[in-house]
């Protein structure tokens, strides 16, 4: 019961601490926001590492297996569309407009 | 230093990394530094999870771990690196599914692992509350991927009786919790999971296009609660601490959505908005008259005034135009005409996703003002270009109490001296509702491609 009351501290300061940050991020980063939190909450990897490398049956070497692919498509796939958007941003004139234009849809 | 002293050291970095992301985003500046900070955060983590031992041995299956992670990198990151800005919704959609999925997944196995050895209640409840909101994370996700990319309809899904069928599905869960609680059955276990999943496609059905936005972020914050309570289970810090940060961010954007569309939130999840098309819309288009004009009749608006505020919304991106858009800020800038962009926080498909599409077209982000600054603007502006956007600068929403959109905080593109609107058609918005803007006197219309008007102004602009 101890360490449920440790988690539990942990997990009231992080809320506090996550909403006060979170509510000073501009709107105009939202989307990123969005996606580098989805990005964050990849770290169920670790979780998912944990239970495939413990696992002593069939039916848990299937789903840990399931489950790192899940999670590292989300750790992965989160962090690279972020920095791809973040690297977007730029303010006034850095350089030469439009060199990689990708509108050709 | 012991070696299981060392890797709690390491997870207290990585938890540390990820709260400087997050403050990395106060600025577009720091960003995405912040955000590599992060990314390398996560893999000192990772790394670190190899040298763990669990259960008193070392992890098992190196090498399955590894073909797993291997798969997962040769799917993510082509599909993150090449779909288009205009996407990103969807993508952020099913990478937060996935996500969620991973997390239910982790809770069953751990549940499946430690049930021989009678694991306290509030264990089993820790887990069952992981494969819940996870499941219902994952399902709920795939619904709304499915929604944005068009392989079902934007309009809300409804049928006779949908709330009580979603209250008995919900009631269903929880009764299944209580009953795994008490009998500790791992058979009832998948049946959860079954209900859970269904959960999640019943709550997302009904969800309009339009409030897909609302959701999403919904959904980001229940798998950053899925992971927390994987957390609580696996006895992990980390989990808990990274999984309470989203789960807080989720719901703070969620709040600050629904107030920038001045709805309550339950309005939002539960009220099926925008199933049909009001009375207005389908026959106030015939009766009355609008006033249209060319492109060049715009250009001639445009290079005659001081001040232009564009006023873009997501038919910018369906139209890829953009970049044009940018093209025609550039000539009107050159001319010594000062433009602005004004950005409604619900433009687009996901919060602020209009700043990161017109970023993408090299837009510099300080000229984009957000409502309010865009609003005071407006009233010394001489022209307001709406180009793609209906229903925030819909003056309905701010003078007809019967308009389904009443309350919503709009740009009041009415109080520029002239109004262009490019629009393709006469059809009503997403949100199904007619435009009062478009019959405004000082209203000038351009019908035609978003894409094709712009580049014809910007011709005209030039030979001026």
């Amino acid at each position: 019961m101890n360490a449920l009351l440790q988690y539990a501290t942990v997990l009231v300061l992080a809320a506090f601490v996550g909403t006060e940050i979170i509510s000073k991020v501009p709107s105009i980063l939202h989307t990123p926001l969005m996606s580098g939190s989805n990005a964050i909450h990849g770290v169920i990897i670790v979780g998912s590492m944990l239970i495939l490398g413990s696992a002593n049956t069939n039916l848990e070497e299937v789903l840990g297996f399931l489950a790192v692919i899940l999670a590292t498509l989300n750790v992965v796939g989160g962090f690279v569309v972020t920095d791809r958007m973040l690297e977007m941003f730029k303010a006034r004139k850095p350089k030469a407009p439009d060199t990689k234009s990708k509108d050709a849809a | 230093m012991s070696r299981e002293t060392l890797i709690d050291l390491l997870y207290l970095f990585s938890a540390t990394t990820f709260l400087v992301a997050l403050k990395g985003l106060g600025s577009p500046k720091h960003a995405r530094r912040g955000n590599m900070v992060a990314a390398f955060g996560m893999l000192v983590a990772i790394v670190a999870t190899f040298f763990k031992y669990v259960d008193g041995h070392p992890l098992h299956h190196v090498d399955l771990i590894l073909l797993a992670m291997l798969i997962g990198v040769l799917v993510a990151v082509p599909t993150a690196r090449f779909v288009q800005m205009t996407a990103m919704p969807q993508l952020v959609a099913i990478f937060n599914g996935v996500g969620g999925g991973a997390a239910s997944l982790v809770s069953i196995t751990e549940f499946v692992h430690i049930k021989s050895s009678n694991p306290a209640t509030y264990v089993t409840l820790e887990v069952l509350l992981g494969v819940l909101i996870g499941t219902v994370s994952f399902s709920g996700s795939a619904i709304a991927f499915a929604k944005l990319q068009e392989l079902m309809t934007g309009r809300p899904v409804t049928y006779p009786g949908q709330q009580i069928i979603n209250a008995v599905i919900g009631l269903a869960a929880l009764g299944l919790i209580v009953t795994i609680l008490v009998s500790g059955s791992t058979a009832l276990l998948w049946f959860l999971l079954a209900v859970a999943f269904v959960l999640g496609i019943a709550f997302v059905l009904p969800i309009g296009g339009a409030d897909v936005p609302v959701l999403i972020s919904l959904l980001n914050s229940f798998t950053g609660l899925a992971v927390a309570a994987s957390g609580f289970t696996l006895g992990s810090n980390l989990l808990i601490i990274a999984g309470t940060l989203v789960g807080a961010s989720g719901i703070l954007l969620t709040r600050l959505m629904s107030k920038a569309m001045g709805r309550s939130l339950s309005n939002v999840l539960f009220s099926a908005f925008g199933s049909n098309i009001t009375a207005t819309g389908a026959s106030g288009v015939e009766g009355r008259s609008v006033r249209s004009g060319s492109p060049e009749d715009a250009a001639v608006l445009l290079t005659f005034a001081s001040k232009v505020v564009i006023i873009p919304g997501y038919g910018l991106a369906v139209a890829q135009a953009q970049h044009v858009l940018r093209e025609l800020a550039d000539e009107l800038e050159s001319k010594g005409i000062k433009v602005l962009y004004a950005i409604h926080p619900v433009a687009g498909r996901m919060p602020g996703h209009m700043n990161v599409l017109l970023a993408e077209a090299n837009v510099p982000y300080d000229e984009l003002v957000e409502m309010d600054e865009a609003n005071s603007e407006l009233q010394t502006a001489d022209v307001a270009l709406v180009v793609g956007a209906n229903d925030t600068v819909n003056p309905a929403a701010a003078s007809d109490p019967a308009s389904p959109i009443y309350g919503m905080p709009i740009i009041h593109a009415d109080l520029a001296e002239n109004v262009l609107f490019l629009k393709r058609s006469m059809r009503p918005g997403f949100a199904g509702i007619d435009n009062e803007l478009l019959y405004n006197p000082t209203t000038t219309l351009i019908f035609g491609d978003a894409k094709d008007t712009l580049t014809k102004i910007v011709a005209a602009v030039k030979a001026s």
